[in-house]
């Protein structure tokens, strides 16, 4: 009861003394920039040397740090950024959808006097009020992947054609299944996200079962749809997505997944349920572990899209701006192909070794 | 030779106690530390600007922090306040902004949905005496599902009454939001309360010994709820901060919330086994994670590797609290 007492009253003298202190730290973060009128100048003086051709800050976040994507956009930009001279700083949000750590991420960026900022929003919408701040303050955003919502709340989209992805695995799929009538799973991403939408709509409407708008985030439905399930991209949560959809139906001899870990997913949930000669799975993405799956027939075929040349155009057209003054705008395509080694009459695909050569992720 | 021995001993037994006697000083020497290490590293860390950022960057976490302080200093834990900070956030910006309603009453309404997960929280764990992990689990569900079932999509266009806390005033140059404001006006509340009242004296008793605590004319039941229903409005409150501060009422918004708040709490130098805390620690410790995360990025080392700074921080900070409950 004592001691209890006596650390009582020491932590009740330091507890006071913590306030003050943090109130000081907020007294000092003015007085230091009591002087800032004056320390404009440094930002002043940052951008100065850059319209002189060097020392650009580039700032790049991505929707995770561990997504090999997401790393090979990273690599893209270091060795653009390394090859142009510039300063690249990165960030990402603790996980997708996570708004607020790229919220955290971009105002970080612009105190450091980015002169442009890369991002693939992991919310389409809730990043445009943040994106709005920093392009008030002068900086450049670019959006890589996936675009915001509205489309121009940033200076420019670089990105693969998510629908075009979509619809290129939809029109082999159709020709593949043959006169077969399909029975189809969609392993989607998760309600609401203008990627997800884009990939499944243009699936279906290659396969020739649902005109949809290219650019809505709402996902269409034909009646050949007999189960659409979210993953969130996730192995694990394909896997279950997949079981369920079996136990659902079991006819089902066709499925579209958002990406390649959303397909083996399936594939161990169809091994499992011993259909894999049976079914067909299409995918979106690309990866070298994907197109591995490609080789080894696990996936038929999938619309391969290009992180790295994302990244690298991103860190050029911002070393350009802050040389030239000149921004990029609109939507720029930055391809994509489709890879399968059963290749239809009518449907332009490459093999899975040029899959291999261009593919992102570890090999 | 065991001269040596028992000389070193007796100097870590004596730094023990003086952490045991003074819980924060070691996460406050962490912050000071920090500050001056990355202070040398970017000429832009230590500016008036680049601190009111990294405040306005806790608020969100460091409100939702100060209920699960309370919660913790009873011995218990929160794992649904990301949770009802979302749910609270989503209803206050839809209810505006969908159903039309008053942006203030809206407002309100989300606090008040808070306040029935504090209460429901409360009543499983004092009146079946459930486990406060188990319980907060599965209201952390419950409320999940419910900000799903009311929206999946991000609801923007936010009426000007939502998004005040965002807004800064500017003192001798340097803007400064009035979310972090409200959020070192809370703290100073709840320190005084903790400090200076029977309450906040009964809630520590709670936490080092509910027996005891019972025997000597607390009511336990009563304390318990309380403390679970108020910090369920700072996670009304932290609600309403995140969405002035992105600007958007966001379903996907809090899933980490618990996680990153216990994370501050410990970093405080607060006891996960209650009854031992200050809530000053945990301002400290919220503001070491923005300090590590702001000071990184400046000086552009990739996100990841301030995960892994906290992750450590963290170990040392629960072992210097094991250590010195030990030598006790």
């Amino acid at each position: 009861m004592v001691h209890r007492f006596a650390s009582h009253r020491s932590g009740r003298i330091i507890g006071l003394a913590c306030f003050l202190v943090i109130l000081a730290m907020l007294a000092a973060a003015c007085g230091s920039a009591a002087a800032p009128s004056g320390s404009a100048a440094p930002t002043a003086a940052g951008a100065a040397p850059a319209a002189a051709g060097g020392d650009v800050t580039v700032g790049l976040i991505t929707k995770t740090e561990t997504n090999p994507f997401f790393v090979k956009m990273k690599d893209g930009a270091q060795s653009k950024a390394t090859e142009l001279n510039a300063k690249l700083l990165t960030g990402a949000g603790a996980k997708d959808g996570d708004n607020e750590g790229q919220v955290t991420a971009l105002e970080n960026m612009v105190n450091a006097g980015a002169k442009g900022i890369l991002i693939t929003p992991s919310d389409t919408k809730a990043i445009v009020p943040s994106i709005k701040k920093a392009r008030d303050k002068g900086v450049l955003v670019i959006a890589l992947d996936t675009a915001t919502e509205p489309q121009d709340a940033v200076d420019a989209l670089f990105a693969t054609n998510n629908f075009n992805a979509g619809l290129l695995i939809g029109q082999w799929a159709k020709a593949a299944m043959g006169s077969n009538k399909p029975v189809i799973a969609t392993l989607d991403l998760a309600p609401g996200i203008t990627v997800g939408a884009q990939r499944h709509n243009g699936f279906l409407q290659g396969y020739g079962l649902a005109k949809a708008d290219p650019n809505s985030s709402d996902l269409v439905t034909s009646p050949e749809v007999v189960c659409a399930q979210d993953t969130h991209g996730d192995q694990t949560e394909g896997q279950t997505a997949m079981e369920n959809c079996l136990s659902k139906n079991p006819d089902i001899n066709l499925v579209y997944t958002i990406n390649e870990p959303a397909a083996f997913g399936a594939y161990q949930a169809i091994k499992a349920a011993g259909k894999e000669k049976n079914i067909t799975i299409v995918s979106v993405d690309g990866g070298c572990r994907g197109v591995q799956g490609i080789v080894d027939g696990q996936i038929a075929a999938t619309s391969q899209q290009y992180p790295l040349k994302m990244a690298a155009m991103g860190v050029d057209a911002v070393v350009q701006y802050a040389k030239t003054g000149v921004k990029p705008s609109g939507y720029t395509d930055t391809g994509v192909t489709l890879i399968t080694d059963k290749p239809q009459a009518g449907v332009d695909s490459k093999d899975s070794k040029f899959g291999t050569e261009n593919c992102w992720g570890t090999k | 030779m065991s001269a040596v021995v028992s000389k070193v001993t007796k100097r870590r037994s004596s730094v023990l106690d003086m952490l045991r006697g003074s819980p924060i000083m070691g996460p406050f020497a962490a912050l000071v530390l920090a500050s001056i290490f990355f202070a040398t590293q970017s000429d832009k860390f230590l500016t008036g600007a680049n601190f009111s950022l990294i405040i306005q960057q806790v608020m969100v976490v460091g409100t939702l922090a100060i209920g699960q302080t309370l919660v913790i200093l009873t011995g218990g834990i929160d794992l649904s306040n990301g949770m009802i900070m979302a749910l609270a956030s989503v209803l206050m910006t839809g209810l505006a902004v969908q159903s039309g309603l008053n942006p203030l009453l809206a407002i309100l309404i989300g606090l008040l949905a808070g306040v029935v997960f504090g209460l429901l929280n409360g009543a499983l764990i004092t009146a079946i005496g459930l486990p406060p992990f188990i319980v907060t689990l599965g209201t952390f569900n419950i409320a999940y599902a419910l900000v799903r079932i009311y929206t999946t999509a991000t609801i923007t266009n936010l009426p000007a009454e939502q998004l005040f806390l965002g807004n800064t005033f500017n003192i001798g140059g340097t803007e400064i939001t009035y979310g972090s404001v409200l959020m070192i006006i809370l703290y100073a509340i709840t320190w005084y309360i903790l400090r200076s009242t029977p309450a906040g004296r009964s809630v520590y008793a709670v936490g080092d010994n509910p027996e005891a605590a019972r025997l000597a004319g607390i009511n336990t039941t009563r304390v318990l709820t309380g403390v679970y229903v108020v910090a369920a409005i700072s996670y009304g409150i932290a609600g309403l901060m995140l969405v002035s501060r992105t600007g958007v009422g966001d379903p996907q918004a809090g899933q980490t919330g618990n996680l990153d708040s216990i994370t501050a709490v410990v970093l405080g130098g607060t006891s996960l086994l209650g009854g031992r805390g200050q809530i000053m620690g945990t301002l400290i410790g919220a503001l070491i994670v923005g300090v590590f995360r702001n000071g990184l990025q400046l000086m552009g080392v990739g996100s990841i590797y301030q995960v892994l700074i906290t992750g450590i921080l963290v170990i040392v900070a629960v072992s210097i609290d094991y250590l010195s409950h030990r030598s006790k």
